[in-house]
């Protein structure tokens, strides 16, 4: 396989904690501007490989690069942060003390050091790209809340919000659905959807009517390994999946 | 902008005030102390000068403390080693000042030293006989020590209860290390008997006041350094960092460094505080590493409300005012009337003195907003005038939700 026109390649990763092996030998490449969403029971290691993108985990064997060329387990991650990979946690998570509006000022994209943030006078484009985010994701008349006010579905669009914002070239976005009405359900999908068109996107995600409103390839992992791959109808037909999920 | 910004209304108005009365008590209290005859009954005593000058100095390192543990969650149990250390290096100058003045007589070595049969001066001593010198020590040495101890505790993402009980060993550290009489810092008993501070004999009331007056406008200037730093954007990552840590990491900021300026700003304006604090005592001795005095820290800005400027000045005026006058009447009493206060603040005003008042006037405005909005009273007034109160830019935590004490 050729790392060239990838966005991330994971080759032959795993990684086990206390004996336990969480990812089992992953292989899974990503190209430029796809969008993939990832299934699999609970401790399939969905969660873990994000860990491992995103520099949280490092692991105990085979090649993590993003972009084709930066070998992501070298770094931490603030710096994997600042190449261009964001992530949305499975329980939302934004900064609860804050306004939606300052939530999304510390998320733009921008310099990442103490001083600059200690003298930082918010510029008209700032303001601008706050307002364009606002709009996106639909939270325009509330940009003086403070985030702890939201709805769980808010908090979860909120944070996307956030993603946006830090423009990143790649997003993972853990469950973004969990706990969200079947109308908010479908404005995430149109929401995510109008994402991909310019990012490359990796969704987890349980709920099948929302990755079959997504229309994407479906990566189904298993015990720390992929065990299918292909369009959502092919993975649900494959028996192993059905087994895996109703059990055996 | 910032000027814009301390004239507004609302929390931001509130700072202004607590300037401006501090400002104004460093004027006023030395007039009526030294301009008013001892019979008037505007007098105000030198012992009573002396006391709240001393509280000042102890209002500065609580808000110093809350700079690190309400905003950001950094809860030190140490902080008052920084104090010590600014305290120790201010005392040094002062020994120096005494000269040949001392009991033995000898003009370069301090007395404990002559006692404890030096035969020159410590390498550590020089410098402090220049008053200059002693001003950058008391800067630098709690500074570079929260930045060493910092830089090592957050790079290893050491957190919650285990950071305080290592800043707490800290200070435990350092107690031990200053007992020693071969430290060279005087030992068990310290640094006293002193005389000068800038040519002016410390013990008058003349220099008393102007103490008083210094410890008064640096307290004020604080509460406008952590005004400003709480309300820039670096403050928000810094509330940010307590509440959610590693959402700020996946955004590509620095967690640790973010902890480390913080905790290394307020370490500097720990020792300023003790510096200030030594020549209005007329002492300093390795008891003020005492970890139970860390603790006290901790109490009064928790019961001022942690998480705003005010709240720790307030804490610590009212908790030191309690501790004199209980200390007076029922002086074995005091610790467990000092604890009894800690577990009622903790069960009854989470947020302090200062967060149940936001939260009363708070409840106040929404009921008369209702009251005005209402014919229905089960309607809840908009959600915008709920807030108004507390939530005006710049007060970025009165209302907000509690500060985590530890992740």
């Amino acid at each position: 396989m050729s790392k060239s026109n990838t966005i991330l390649y994971l080759d032959g990763v795993s990684v086990s904690f206390d004996g336990f092996r969480a990812i089992n030998n992953l292989s899974l490449v990503l190209d430029k501007g796809e969008m993939r969403a990832i299934i699999g029971p609970n401790g399939a290691g969905k969660t873990t490989m994000m860990d491992i993108v995103t520099g949280k985990t490092r692991p105990d064997a085979g090649e993590v690069y993003f972009d084709g060329e930066v070998d992501l387990t070298k770094h931490d991650e603030a710096e994997i942060a600042m190449m261009g990979i964001g992530r949305k946690f499975q329980k939302p998570t934004v900064f609860e003390s804050h306004t939606i509006e300052e939530n999304l000022m510390l998320a733009l994209k921008g310099p990442r050091s103490i001083f600059p943030a200690l003298f930082h006078r918010r510029s008209a484009a700032e303001v601008r790209q706050i307002d364009d985010i606002l709009g996106i994701t639909r939270l325009g008349d509330k940009r003086s809340e403070i985030a702890a006010n939201l709805s769980h579905g808010q908090k979860q669009w909120l944070e996307i919000g956030m993603l946006l914002a830090q423009d990143p070239k790649l997003l993972l976005v853990d469950e973004p659905v969990a706990g969200m009405t079947d109308a908010e359900t479908k404005e995430t999908a149109r929401l995510l959807k109008d994402i991909a068109r310019d990012h490359s996107v990796i969704v987890v995600e349980h709920d099948m009517h929302f990755v079959r409103e997504l229309g994407v390839k479906v990566t189904c992992l298993h015990e720390g390994s992929v065990l299918s791959e292909g369009s959502l109808d092919f993975v649900s037909a494959d028996e192993r999946v059905v087994e895996v999920y109703l059990g055996r | 902008m910032i000027t814009g910004r301390f004239f507004a209304a609302g929390a931001d108005r509130r700072i202004a005030i607590t300037i401006f009365i501090l400002l104004a008590v460093a004027i006023i209290v030395p007039l009526l102390n030294l301009a008013v005859s001892p019979t008037s009954a505007f007098y105000v005593p030198s012992y009573v000068v002396a006391l709240t000058g001393k509280y000042l100095c102890y209002a500065l390192l609580a808000l110093a403390l809350d700079l690190a543990w309400g905003y950001c969650g950094i809860l030190s149990l140490g902080h008052g080693a920084f104090f010590a250390l600014g305290g120790y290096a201010m005392g040094m100058y002062l020994m120096r000042q005494i000269g040949s003045r001392g009991v033995y007589g000898n003009p370069l070595l301090p007395d404990f030293m002559v006692f404890l049969n030096y035969r020159e001066l410590p390498w550590f001593w020089y410098g402090f006989d220049q008053f200059w010198f002693a001003a950058i020590m008391v800067l630098a040495v709690p500074g570079l020590l929260a930045f060493v101890f910092g830089w090592f505790a957050f790079r290893s993402r050491v957190t919650g209860v285990y950071l305080s009980i290592i800043t707490q060993a800290m200070t435990y550290a350092l107690l031990l290390a200053f007992f020693r009489n071969d430290m060279g810092f005087g030992g068990n008993n310290g640094l006293t008997d002193f005389k000068d501070i800038l040519g002016y004999n410390v013990q008058a009331d003349a220099t008393r006041s102007a103490l008083f007056a210094a410890s008064a406008v640096t307290l004020a200037l604080a509460v406008f350094v952590t005004w400003a730093i709480v309300g820039s954007k670096y403050g928000k990552l810094l509330m940010a960092v307590r509440d959610a840590e590693s959402r700020t990491r996946f955004l590509g900021w620095r967690a640790e460094n973010v902890k480390l300026f913080a905790f290394t700003v307020s370490a500097v304006m720990a020792g300023i505080a003790g510096a200030l604090y030594v020549p209005q005592v007329g002492i300093i001795n390795p008891g003020e590493f005492e970890p139970s005095n860390s603790i006290e820290v901790v109490v009064w800005a928790a019961v001022g409300g942690r998480g705003t400027v005010v709240g720790p000045i307030i804490g610590a005026l009212v908790v030191n005012a309690g501790k004199s006058w209980f200390t007076g009447v029922l002086p074995e009493f005091w610790l467990f009337a000092l604890g009894g206060l800690f577990v009622a603040v903790t069960l009854f005003l989470p947020k302090g003195i200062v967060g149940m008042w936001d939260s009363w006037r708070g409840n106040a405005k929404a009921l008369r907003a209702a009251s005005i909005a209402g014919t229905d009273p089960d309607v809840p007034a908009p959600p915008k005038i709920v807030r108004s109160a507390a939530r005006t830019p710049g007060d970025w935590s009165a209302s907000g939700p509690e500060p985590q004490p530890a992740e």
